[in-house]
């Protein structure tokens, strides 16, 4: 069964008298364990697709169903406990808290919205900042790292609540070139480790091959034949 | 709930500027208010000290009509031998009366074979009148006080100062008082000045004193009438407790047809320095309202500013799965943390000044008066104090906490 079923979504945005159409009707089928990529040029529909995905947005119309949810309808509450309990984020402005340390940014949502104990979560946050090499700059504040670090930490974050989807918007838009490599090898890697879904969407051409599907949306439609396998 | 707590803490301390100014401010607000009620209500027990004690005691108790024609001191309007009687009964039966004193008040001529001047004339019993007023020692200037160790025997008068200075009387002296009984009969006395009566707050201040033999002398009484009785409690914070008890036992003294023939006043109801008590305790709520203005002010300012500056702090928690309600109580958590941790502050500051001021002694001039400030608050109005600060507070960060909740986390991810 797909993790992700989309049967042609759209959205429609409303600014006092003009309307504008970012979805032009998406369906989209993403496997358990994909390392997916959406890819096209600004303003192509990208990030409105992921908050879709990511209920952090509601379509205008069609049918989204997130691991056999439909999650279309869920209201705030429920779509909280949802992300909450079966996705991870990554942004593309890493958004980590400025006041926490690296060690206490991946922590927060294990003690915040997973009620953990302490030695467990702490078990858990070591463990994933291993994974992503950044145990040694567990201490220090998201300002005294660089930009591929600190997605490193965002990763994490997604991460260390196990999550069966991972969702990255651009998150190598801010890294230089070798960097967003890195990254993006991490996320696969950690696939890899966890079995966890990655969705991300980029316009950077350079990376886009390091998908393994990759969906093209230009003008918020899904460009016929787009997808294509390619090499893990 | 503890988790939320720990991080709103966690948060307070990071945002450490923030929370240093507000918190400050919180204190301020707090300690103003404990040093302002403190001085406040120090100097309105001080006040009140000085008139009770002085002259005027806790209550007093005259026949029905008296006090209403107090300023001619009726004679004829004295309580009668079998009504003190009774009323002693109960008073020697009320355990939170520590003491009482018979007072026989009148209006008479001073001479001293030179001029002649009206006077008001108490007559006490110095043994029972020093117990109900034990600060009446401290308003005289006698010679005769302080080397004999009582103010006043039979033959003897105290003057008032004032009264003493335009005569030009000095102690030694012999003085004639002049007055009419009730049943307008004239009669004299002469006595010998042994000391002088300093001002106090109110008309009876500028009274003189004899003795109540004397007074009985003078206005050809034959048996025990007397004008008030003043009644000193043993604890001034029972007294209206007290007041009620002794009013219920002197209703008991009645006339045939059941009108009572006694009356029940406190100081409150004879001195007008209880106006200005209530000015006094108007400005203290006044005060308090104005300070808690100030940290409802404070905290809303500064939580909307948190909000305001954490919108994409809290586009992420919210984005990553913290629900609506989490994020309202983190703020909220932090609105109280805040207002504890300035509230403490405040009581911590408030009751170090209150504590110099009475290590430095603050003394001042009221009224001729020389006052030595010593303020005191008690632990009911520092909790209730405290108690006001903490749920302001919450109230003021209600909205932002709220605000915070519901923001859509796509939008507020927008937030640059």
């Amino acid at each position: 069964m797909a993790l992700i079923e989309l049967q042609n979504i759209t959205k429609t945005y409303i600014v006092g008298e003009v309307s504008q159409q970012a979805l032009k009707g998406i369906s989209l089928s993403v496997g358990k364990g994909a390392f997916v990529s959406v890819v096209g040029p600004s303003g192509s529909g990208k990030t409105t697709l992921l908050n879709i995905i990511g209920c952090l947005d509601k379509p205008s119309g069609g049918k989204a169903v997130i691991d056999g949810q439909e999650v279309n309808h869920l209201g705030r509450k429920d779509g909280a406990r949802f992300r909450g309990e079966n996705l991870g984020f990554i942004f593309q402005a890493f958004n980590l808290i400025p006041v926490l340390s690296v060690f206490e940014n991946v922590e927060y949502p294990l003690q915040m919205i997973k009620n953990e104990p302490a030695p467990q979560r702490r078990e858990k946050v070591r463990e994933t900042l291993q994974a992503v090499g950044m145990l040694e700059q567990a201490h220090k504040l998201p300002d005294q790292i660089s930009g591929g670090q600190k997605q490193r930490v965002a990763i994490a974050r997604a991460l260390v609540t196990r999550p069966k989807l991972v969702l990255a918007d651009e998150p190598t838009a801010s890294l230089d070139h070798e960097t967003a490599f890195n990254v993006i090898r991490l996320m696969r890697g950690m696939r890899d480790a966890y079995g966890t879904t990655f969705l991300f969407s980029t316009h950077d051409p350079r990376i886009v091959g390091e998908a393994e599907t990759i969906h093209t949306l230009e003008d918020g439609l899904l460009v016929p034949n787009a997808s294509e396998e390619t090499p893990s | 709930m503890t988790n939320i707590l720990k991080i709103a803490a966690r948060n307070l301390r990071r945002y450490r500027r923030r929370t240093m100014l507000t918190a400050l401010l919180i204190m301020l607000g707090v300690a103003l208010v404990i040093l302002f009620s403190g001085l406040s209500g120090s100097f309105k027990s001080m006040m009140i000290g000085i008139i009770t004690d002085s002259n005027l005691g806790h209550m007093q108790v005259h026949r029905k009509g008296y006090v209403a024609s107090i300023d001619t001191l009726p004679l004829n309007m004295n309580m009668t031998a079998e009504d003190y009687a009774a009323l002693q009964d109960s008073l020697k039966a009320s355990p939170g009366i520590e003491a009482y004193a018979p007072r026989l008040k009148l209006g008479a001529m001073l001479s001293n074979f030179m001029e002649t001047t009206n006077i008001r004339v108490t007559a006490v019993d110095p043994e029972a009148e020093l117990k109900v007023s034990p600060a009446l020692s401290g308003r005289l200037r006698s010679r005769a006080w302080t080397e004999r160790g009582h103010f006043l025997a039979p033959g003897e008068i105290v003057v008032p100062l004032k009264i003493a200075v335009a005569l030009g009387v000095k102690e030694g002296d012999s003085v004639v008082l002049v007055a009419t009984n009730s049943e307008g009969s004239v009669n004299g006395l002469t006595f010998t000045v042994v000391g002088f009566a300093e001002d106090v707050l109110g008309p009876q201040g500028k009274d003189g004193f004899i003795h109540f033999e004397d007074a009985k002398t003078l206005l050809r009484i034959t048996g025990q009438e007397v004008s008030e009785v003043a009644l000193r409690v043993n604890d001034f914070r029972n007294m209206n407790a007290v007041q009620q008890a002794i009013q219920k036992k002197i209703a008991a003294v009645h006339d045939p047809d059941g009108k009572p023939r006694l009356e029940l006043h406190s100081w409150a109801d004879l001195s007008p320095f209880a106006n200005i008590a209530k000015i006094i305790d108007l400005l203290t709520m006044t005060m308090r309202i104005i300070m808690i203005g100030i940290v409802l002010i404070s905290v809303l300012n500064v939580m909307l500013m948190s909000v305001y500056e954490r919108v994409r702090e809290i586009g992420t928690i919210a984005a990553i799965g913290t629900p609506p309600g989490k994020i309202l109580s983190l703020f909220l958590a932090e609105g109280v943390c805040l207002g504890l941790l300035g509230t403490l502050g405040g009581c911590a500051a408030g009751l170090s000044g209150i504590l110099l001021l009475n290590l430095f002694k603050v003394r001042f001039t009221f009224a001729q008066m020389q006052l030595v400030l010593n303020p005191s608050i008690s632990l009911m109005e520092i909790v209730t104090v405290s108690a006001i600060v903490l749920c302001m507070s919450v109230a003021a960060t209600l909205q932002p906490a709220w605000k915070a909740s519901r923001m859509e986390p796509v939008e507020a991810l927008r937030h640059v």
